[in-house]
């Protein structure tokens, strides 16, 4: 039975059609990236498949619940995090949310001190236990957010921008955990972001939503494959330079400076980042690097544009 | 029946935890929560004058005499601000909506009805509620009073049904907000303003007022019906004395409306936006 299946769900607000006859299904250990444009209607569908909102019309199962008929059974079975939003209690150490979201889902308080321990030291949170909330950095809160939305180990997690607006460093940690976490227990997970990144680590299948429609389902090399997305290398190099013309497997997209900076697009499937590094840096000094992942909104605006719409 | 309460405490541990947090949450900052206290006793007393003054420069109104409107005015003051300190917050729900509080409700496996009563907990307002309690001590003790197991079960029930009228009338309001965009104003009308008539004597309002805040937002029921069968005062010739008796039924209905508001409120639920 799928975790997640939808059937021709659409949902109105006064002007807009959000959710436009979407119909789709999610398997138990999937991994699932759902991107999309801001106001393609993802936020949207989470809040159907967990009864926030009342469909217009068509159906949502839930694993295997509709979330109309019983809310209360989604939330025992479903963890999710909004990340612009909180779940936590911001006037309190975070320990105290993590007592009363135990108390909530009525866990057996062993058990769900055992489990607490294990995400806090998982996700590297003991020295913020005694940290009021409205005190944590952004990516301390996200990590708190997700071990919340863990607490009960649910089947199905379903993080909404959890990477929004984290550092590297930050986004790092949580990828890193997500994939353990999966690993040891084969959770399901949704995912919206607008990170390539996010996806190439975490999921194994990716929806594109246009317009509240589905206007890609399939595998991360398969929409890559379909809109040639290309990862972007910027080089700092010691001293002005010619253009670094003739890199295997790479293109010059930009020198600036006189080239002290140039961008090099170059493609995952044929190359690497290191190769091309160490190809550079035999004929140059190199200051500085960074890697640009594809960006989703360009993604997706190929994706609209090869399906006829955007 | 060990096990059945045993029962219920675990069924309630929830609750007793959401609420707990609430407590240790205001205590944190102890100045604060002093003069907030203090606030209260302020607008107790500052109701309570309202009353004094009136009272200052006549002997009766409507019917009352000072003493009979003190009753009047420290049960409804006693009910008001009991389900002001456990759903005050209700109609405060556009709040929560727009902090996305109302999302992590639903996203919680607990009745939302009883997730937003226990979010909050207004310990200040044990400030008035003294104010109201010293108030019916006085009224109780001054008044000439018939004592009986009755009048004694009347008292307590008028307690308990008040306080659900109150907080069936938050609750109306919290069901109404979903749908209006800034319904605070339109909902105080009828939960500040039905505080305000159920502190007084009912006689003072021209017939319409009286049917309306007796029989279709019953704070009647609160204080004024239930004052003038313990003080066995003649009372209102629309609203014979026994009706005092039928507070439980008052706050039933006014419940089953506030359960109709809620719950059509939550199916209609736009989300927080984003
Ligand atoms: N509460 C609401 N009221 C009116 N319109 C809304 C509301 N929530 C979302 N929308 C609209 O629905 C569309 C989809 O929004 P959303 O699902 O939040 O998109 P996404 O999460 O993909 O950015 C947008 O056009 C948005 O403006
Ligand atoms: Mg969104």
């Amino acid at each position: 039975m799928s975790i997640i299946e939808t059937r021709d769900l659409v949902r109105d607000f006064k002007r807009t059609r959000a959710v436009d006859h979407l119909t789709l299904a999610v398997e138990p250990g999937e991994a699932v990236g759902y991107i999309g444009a801001n106001g393609a209607g993802k936020s949207t569908t989470i809040k159907m498949l967990t009864g926030i909102l009342k469909p217009t019309s068509g159906t949502v199962r839930t694993c295997g619940i509709d979330p109309m008929r019983d809310r209360i059974g989604v939330a025992r079975r479903v963890g999710v995090v909004f990340g612009q939003r909180s779940q936590l209690w911001w006037d309190l150490p975070l320990r105290e949310s993590f007592g009363i979201l135990a108390a909530i889902h009525r866990l057996d308080p062993a058990a769900a001190a055992a489990r607490t321990d294990r995400l806090v030291e998982q996700l590297e949170m003991g020295p913020q236990l005694g940290t009021p909330v409205r005190s944590l950095s952004l990516g301390q809160r996200m990590r708190a957010e997700i071990a919340a939305a863990l607490l009960h180990t649910p089947e199905l997690l379903i993080l909404d921008e959890p990477t929004i607006g984290l550092d590297v460093l930050s986004k790092q940690r949580l990828r890193e955990f997500l994939v353990a976490e999966r690993r040891e227990r084969g959770t399901t997970l949704l995912l919206t972001t607008h990170d390539m990144g996010d996806i190439e680590r975490l999921c194994d299948r990716v929806l594109v939503v246009d317009h509240g429609r589905l206007a890609f389902d399939g595998t991360l090399p398969g929409l890559a494959a379909t809109v040639g997305a290309q990862r972007m290398l910027v080089i700092d190099l010691a001293e002005p330079s010619l253009d670094l013309t003739g890199v295997p497997n790479t293109t010059l997209v930009e020198s600036e400076s006189g080239g002290l900076r140039q961008r090099l697009a170059f493609d995952a499937e044929a190359t690497t980042a290191a190769a091309v590094l160490a190809h550079v840096s035999a004929r140059h000094g190199v200051r500085d690097l960074t890697i640009e992942e594809p960006d989703i909104e360009d993604v997706v605006r190929r994706i609209y544009a090869a399906s006829g719409r955007g | 029946m060990a096990d059945r309460r045993l029962d219920l405490a675990v069924r309630l541990r929830p609750y007793r935890v959401l609420l707990a947090s609430r407590a240790h949450a205001q205590m944190q900052y102890r100045t604060s929560f002093v003069t907030d206290i203090l606030g209260t006793v302020g607008v107790g007393l500052a109701e309570f004058a309202e009353v004094w003054v009136i009272f200052h420069n006549v002997d009766v109104l409507g019917g009352l005499d000072f003493t009979a409107a003190l009753l009047v005015f420290a049960l409804s003051n006693l009910a008001f601000s009991l389900a002001d300190m456990f759903v005050g917050h209700l109609d405060q729900l556009p709040r929560y909506i727009r902090a996305g509080q109302v999302d992590a409700f639903y996203v919680r496996p607990l009745p939302l009805l009883a997730q937003l009563m226990t979010s909050d907990l207004s310990l200040r307002r044990v400030g008035r509620l003294s104010v109201a309690l010293v108030a019916l001590i006085v009224a109780l003790t001054t008044a000439d009073i018939s004592w009986s197991t009755a009048t004694v079960a009347l008292i307590l029930l008028t307690i308990v049904s008040g306080t659900a009228i109150f907080s069936a009338l938050f609750t109306t309001a919290g069901g109404l907000q979903f749908f209006l965009v800034d319904g605070a104003e339109f909902t105080n009308a009828f939960t500040y303003g039905g505080q305000y008539a159920a502190q007084q004597s009912q006689q003072i309002f021209p017939d319409p007022l009286r049917i309306f805040w007796t029989f279709v937002i019953p704070t009647a029921f609160v204080a004024y019906l239930p004052a003038v069968a313990i003080l066995d005062l003649p009372g209102d010739p629309l609203a014979p004395t026994w009706l005092a008796w039928c507070t439980p039924l008052a706050a039933a209905l006014a419940w089953a409306l506030a359960g109709l508001c809620w719950r059509s409120g939550t199916r209609h639920y736009q989300g927080a936006g984003g």
